[in-house]
């Protein structure tokens, strides 16, 4: 379940991002990977929508959110956080 | 060119249903934003805004207009009603030619297409009413307008996301202002405060769910309204002759393309637009004493907005007062610069400045003078409105003091 998040959290950034899977790293900020603020509010859309879930996120200050934005691994954390707390 | 003066105002909004009102909530520095009563709002995230509450339809229209009026006419009929009222204009003879009506609106009759969406997708009909694309039309507000007072001049609507309006008062401006017309109806008007309407936004996540806070450190977004305005431009020489009252001259105006981002706004643009707007009415950047803002609340558009008006205006910047009414109001969308511009009425006639309401922490990329909380008494000569839009499409007014 943990890799199953991880792989399709990195594969939706690595597709915002213009990418190949390969070239998204753990440590890399959407800045690195030149993500913008319009791709990081689809990027949130499409994590939504992969796993029914609902990010906290307002896109007015992106660094005072719930939802920690500053790495990959840190959206993948939350991501599987909220993937947990879901009602099963 | 012709001089141009505005002879009458109306309006309906969140905080009144007439101009005396909304003027006096902007000097209590009064908050209209509440909980939405809408239809399943419990499916939405954002579940506040500037809704027009008590709206009785019946009180104004019967049941044939009713079913010919999406809620966007509505308001914008009885927003005319006061502003031609207040003017004494009468377009019965031979005026009628030389008048017509220009309005914005972003969205048109967006409750109309939210209600027969639902009737053929949710419930399954497969017949809606024969009136739903009069309805709906974006232009249906300046065609009724047109009818209700007999202008058969040019007619037309103006759609540029949040600065329709102001790009539809420009053009009445530039209309009478050139002699092409004596009169004009104009402002604009929104009602996308329904499921579609709200859910629609929410998807940006920029919308605030508690609070308009323009300028503040901890704002949060920007709060959806409602309503119209609507404004009687006139000739002033036509004005003069028939001894009508001149609330304001509107003195220039100017718009720009930021031709950079569809949502982020772009400071050279803002800036040029305003620029543009005091070359166009003459005007000296130190004249001018106060700003309505674009001030949506939301962290890209004000400080945007801020660094613009520092750089156009350079020392005078920390001299003049800038302030954002959506604080109380809501973000009408397309009919956000009309309302808006009752602020700018207000400050120069009555001399007193509306304030930037929802203000908590001082941010030091908007380091202005916004006019924090509560009204300020002010003579002013010169004042500017601004809107930005979504497109990067930018329209900026400048009226000056009539007496």
């Amino acid at each position: 379940m943990a890799q199953d998040v991880k792989d399709r959290v990195m594969a939706i950034i690595a597709e915002q991002a213009v990418l190949d899977v390969e070239d998204v790293k753990l440590d890399s900020t959407l800045e690195d990977l030149g993500i913008d603020s319009l791709g990081l509010v689809e990027s949130i859309f499409a994590i939504e929508e992969a796993f029914d879930i609902s990010v906290p996120f307002n896109a007015n200050d992106p660094g005072d959110n719930d939802f920690d934005i500053s790495s990959v691994a840190s959206i993948i954390a939350a991501v599987e956080g909220l993937v947990a707390a879901k009602p099963a | 060119m012709n001089r141009v003066v505005i002879t009458g105002a109306g309006t309906i909004n969140a905080l009144a249903h007439d101009v005396p009102g909304t003027l006096e909530a902007f000097r209590e520095g009064r908050c209209g934003i509440t909980d939405l009563v809408i239809r399943d709002k419990e499916r939405l995230s954002i579940q506040i805004g500037g809704q027009v509450h008590h709206w009785d339809a019946e009180k104004h229209f019967n049941r044939q207009q009713i079913v010919l009026y999406d809620k966007f006419t509505q308001f914008t009929l009885l927003a005319a009603r006061e502003a031609v009222t207040q003017s004494g204009l009468n377009f019965d003879g031979r005026l009628s030619y030389d008048a017509g009506v220009i309005l914005g609106t972003a969205g048109g009759g967006v409750n109309t297409w939210d209600e027969n969406y639902r009737a053929v997708y949710e419930e399954g009909k497969n017949r809606v009413h024969p009136f739903v694309v009069p309805k709906l039309m974006n232009n249906a507000a300046a065609s009724h307008l047109s009818m209700e007072f007999n202008l058969k001049g040019p007619a037309f609507t103006v759609a540029t996301a949040c600065a329709s309006s102001n790009h539809a008062m420009g053009q009445a401006f530039h209309m009478v202002r050139s002699g092409m017309t004596k009169a004009m109806l104009t402002g604009g008007s929104e009602s996308m405060l329904c499921f579609g309407g709200i859910k629609a936004w929410e998807g940006l996540r920029v919308m605030s769910k508690d609070a308009c806070r323009p300028f503040s450190l901890n704002r949060n977004g920007m709060v959806q309204g409602e309503g119209a305005a609507v404004f009687v431009f006139e000739d002033y020489e036509h004005a003069r002759a028939r001894g009508a009252v001149m609330l304001a001259e509107v003195v220039g105006f100017a718009m720009t393309s930021d031709a950079s981002d569809i949502v982020m706004p772009s400071k050279q643009g803002a800036a040029r637009a305003m620029a543009g707007a005091l070359r166009d009415g003459r005007l000296n950047a130190d004249e001018v004493g106060y700003i309505n803002a674009h001030g949506t609340g939301t962290a890209a558009n004000d400080k945007t907005e801020c660094a613009a008006v520092a750089d156009v205006f350079g020392h005078h910047a920390d001299r003049l007062m800038i302030s954002s009414t959506k604080s109380m109001h809501g973000h009408l969308i397309g009919g956000t610069g009309a309302v808006e511009l009752l602020a700018c009425i207000m400050a120069l006639r009555d001399g007193v400045i509306a304030p930037t309401i929802g203000y908590e922490e001082p941010d030091p990329e908007c380091a202005l003078d916004v006019v924090p909380n509560v009204a300020r008494n002010a003579r002013v000569d010169v004042v500017l409105s601004n809107a930005f839009a979504f497109g990067g499409l930018n329209a900026v007014l400048a009226l000056r003091r009539t007496a």
